[in-house]
This record gives structure tokens, sequence and C-alpha cells, in this order.
């Protein structure tokens, strides 16, 4: 028979799925609505955003009360713990994804200026960090999480570049001073969408190793476990 | 869990820390009987620490506690077989004392067991029948401080001690054995008669009491074990399984077995 704690802890990943593809949806829209410079979609993505919130809070309250009833342990408590770091990185998620249509419907009046192309080679690694970092959720798998923690890199690189392309133009160019900020934000907020998505693949390491590598991601290395301090011997049974 | 699994056999330690121990456990088993209640446990108990030990009932966590103390002495049919090192010396050795052993390795039990005594008395028991020198007033006042129970009987304390509460018996209980001035402090499931508030006065006394004691607790109550404990040793069928720090313990156990038995998922 399965237990009605298992039961909730399945509810709450259930929860924490449907944030995320809520997120990666809205980040999605988002990106689209900027670079194809569409109002409406930009719009749909403002109205969302309160559903994410609202998941937020919905997700904070269950994995709070599993805390404080089940008072869980090792895995379950990974799990739980991590679930709440998720949906409050997954909620900052959404929160540039609304940055990005606020951008977007700022220069709405503005002549039609094509970003550089690196705006969009970023919005895909970062839509796929995410969606890949999900998937490290679903399947447990630490080892796609520490390959989502590596391209990290290459969107900040990206971010750098965008910054210098942009700087240039906007010397040349004073009149593109406010489009040229505008794409610079919307370039800060996809470099922090990635970060989010590592964020949520080290916490899969987490959940899955119990190995904490936050702060050191370059430093990849399986840690060797800890030796049992005290124990004369430690079982492995 | 497969009871029929390999046996788990205990390594040497990789690493052991600087830290002294208080008690040093070698291939220790007790039978009662024909039954093996601790099958081939070692384990070290550091000074000034807080070992808990975790496990379903009729683990042998109780026995293990018990012998170390000799306590399982006086049960019939016990035997034990097996090395306790303390200050170097084979505790369970011929020629060695049960009752200085047992001065200085004190034990507090599960029901809290005051003698039909005054409060003063209780605390004095001890130290009177081991004709320990010294000002008695003094340390019956000394080991009530130490046992956070000062303050609450100082006026009281030739008035019996069945009229405290429960939280208060166990800790008179606890002055008592430290009027003996013990080294180490055995304590088995010592909260778990106790209501909440009573119950985490024990364990803020228990965290005070670790700087100047080595303890042991068997608990069942596995956020005790979290809460107090540096060092959390989980037993099944009368094994030692893992011996851990309590947090590493808590969060990412390495074995199957303490993973399922901590997470509820057991048996």
């Amino acid at each position: 028979m399965e237990r009605h704690f298992e039961h909730q802890l399945t509810e709450l990943q259930s929860k924490v799925l449907r944030m995320a593809s809520l997120a990666e949806e809205q980040v999605r829209a988002a990106t689209k609505a900027f670079l194809e410079r569409d109002a409406g979609l930009a719009r749909g993505v403002f109205e969302s955003d309160h559903s994410i919130d609202a998941m937020e809070n919905e997700i904070e309250e269950a994995g709070i009360h599993l805390l404080a009833t089940q008072q869980p342990m090792a895995r379950d408590l990974r799990l739980i713990s991590m679930i709440l770091k998720m949906s409050s990185d997954l909620e900052r998620v959404g929160d540039h994804a609304v940055n990005i249509v606020e951008s977007t419907l700022r220069l709405q009046g503005a002549p039609a200026i094509e970003p550089p192309p690196e705006v969009g080679a970023m919005t895909e690694i970062a839509l796929e960090m995410l969606r890949g970092a999900v998937d490290a959720f679903v399947e447990r798998d630490a080892r796609s999480a520490v390959e989502i923690l590596r391209r990290d890199d290459v969107v900040d690189r990206y971010n750098d570049s965008v910054f210098r392309i942009l700087l240039t133009v906007m010397m040349e160019n004073p009149r593109r001073i406010s489009w040229g900020m505008e794409v610079l934000l919307v370039s800060r907020n996809l470099e922090r969408i990635a970060d989010m998505a590592t964020n949520i693949a080290e916490d899969v390491i987490y959940i899955v190793e119990a190995r904490n590598v936050k702060h050191h991601a370059s430093d990849m290395q399986e840690s060797s476990p800890v030796a049992a301090p005290v124990a004369q011997g430690t079982a492995d049974a | 869990m497969d009871p029929s699994a390999p046996e788990a056999g205990v390594q040497p330690a990789a690493t052991s820390i600087a830290v002294p121990n208080a008690l040093e456990v070698r291939h220790l088993d007790v039978f009662y009987g024909d039954l093996q209640a601790v099958k081939d446990a070692s384990l070290d108990f550091p000074v000034n620490t807080i070992v808990a030990m975790i496990g379903p009932s009729g683990c042998g966590k109780s026995t293990l506690l018990r012998s170390l103390n000799r306590m399982n002495d006086l049960i019939p049919n016990a035997r034990i077989e097996g090395e306790i090192l303390f200050h170097g010396e084979n505790l369970l050795g011929r020629g060695v004392d049960p009752v200085e052993v047992r001065r200085r390795i004190g034990m507090v039990f599960q029901k809290p067991n005051p003698f039909p005594k005054s409060i003063y008395d209780n605390v004095a028991f001890g130290p009177r029948i081991n004709g320990l020198a010294g000002e008695m007033d003094e340390l019956v006042e000394d080991s009530l401080r130490h046992a956070a129970l000062w303050d609450e009987v100082k006026d009281r304390l030739r008035e019996s001690a069945l009229e405290l509460s429960g939280g208060q018996q166990q800790r008179l209980c606890i002055a008592r054995a430290l009027a003996v001035k013990p080294e180490i402090l055995l304590l088995d499931e010592p909260a778990s008669a106790l209501d909440p508030i009573a119950t985490a006065k024990i364990e803020e006394l228990l965290k005070e009491l670790e700087k100047d004691y080595s303890i042991v607790i068997v608990t069942h109550n596995m956020q005790q074990a979290a809460r107090v404990s540096d060092y959390t040793a989980f037993m099944y069928l009368g094994r030692l399984i893992e011996y851990a720090a309590t947090d590493e313990l808590f969060t990412s156990p390495r074995v199957k077995e303490t993973e399922d038995y901590i997470t509820g998922r057991f048996g």
C-alpha cells in the first residue's frame, strides 16, 4: 500500500513540474515576442505570470507542510528542500520572461532593428538548459545536470559578446542607445535564466548524489565519499 | 531488506578524527542464551560528544548500550564477547569491578526511577555508598545545577523526589548519575516517557553536559537523534549498519538499509 506521504511527495513533484513547464513556455513566448516584435504575444506573458506566482505559493505551502508534518530525512529531505528552491528559481525565471516582454513593449514604437544574432543563440541555449535541468530532475540524472552546469559559461560568453557589440553600436550611433539598452537588458535576462537553470541542475545533483556543487561548478570531479569520522567501520551492506 | 544478505562486514575506518575516544568497542558479540543480540560490533565513542544509537526495536541498540557499563551482567543467560576499551583497559576483562565501571560510566533509563527518598538523598545516595569525601551539600547542589534542576528544587530539597514531575524526576536521575562523577553517561530512551517540553529540557541539558561528559543515547526518536547527537549509529538485526556524523547520516546516508529506515520505508 502506498503511504500517504509518498502520495504527497508525488503531488509536490507534479506541481513543480507543471510550474517548470509554464516557466519554460513563458520564456519561449517572451523571446519569440521580442525577436518577432509581437506585442500581443508579449501581453500574454504578462497575464500568465500570476499563475507562476500562485504556483510558487502553492508549492511553498505544500513543501513546508510536509517538512512540518513528516519530518522527512535523507533523500526525502533533500527532495523537498530542493523543490522549494526550484520553485523559487522558477518564479524568478517567470519574472525574467516578464522583463523581456517589458523591453519588447517599450521597443514597439521604435524602428525595427535586428538584434545581434547572439541574442537568438543565447535564447536557444537558455531554453535548452532550462528544459535539460527539468528533465534531469525528472530522470534523477546527475550526469546530465553536470553537463548543464558546463553550458552556463557559454551563455555568459554570449552575454559578454552582446555587450561589446551593442556598446560599439551605441557609440557609433547615439540614436540607437535606447534600443541598445533594451537589447542589453534582454541579454542580461537570458543570462539570468541560464543561471536559474544552473541552480536547478545543482539542486538535481544534490537530490541524487547528496553532493553540494554550488559555487565551484568548474570543479565537477567526483568527490570522494566522506569517511565516517569515528566509525571503526561503516558497513557496506 | 534482506536479513540473509551478505554479512555487513565492519571495516576499519578510512580515517579517524583526532579527538581521543572515551570508549572503543571491538568485535562485540552479546548473546541471551542462544539468541545473538549484538553481532560483531566495532565502533569508537569520542570524548565530549553525543553519540545516538538508532534502529528498530530488537536491533540490539539497548543491549549494546547496556554492555558499555556491564549492565548486561545482571541479566541471567547473557554472555558477552569482544572488547570494550576504556582508558586502554578491557572493561570485560577478568578482575574488572563492574560496580566501579558503573560509577565511572553512569546510566539513565527510560522511565524516571528516583528512590522513594528526598530529592537531596537521591542525589547524595551514590556518593555516600561510594564513600566519596568532601562537602555533600556542595556536591548535591553542583549535581543538581549540572542537571539543570537546581533552580526548580533548591527550596524543597527535603521533599520526596516522587512529588516531582516526570521531567524533573528524569533530570533528578541525571543529577544522581552525575553525583558520582562519571566520565561517560549512557541514556536509554531518556525522554520517551516525557512530554515535548520536558523532552526539550532534557535535550538542552544533554548539549550542556556534552562539554564535560561523553554521552551515548539510545533513542527511537530520529528527530531527537538528529537534534542532539554529533554522531549516529544505525543498528539492524544486531549489526552496526552505518555509523557517521549525524548531519551526514540523516541527509545522505551511504547504506540503503539506513536510508530505508530513516525515511520510513523500512520492512
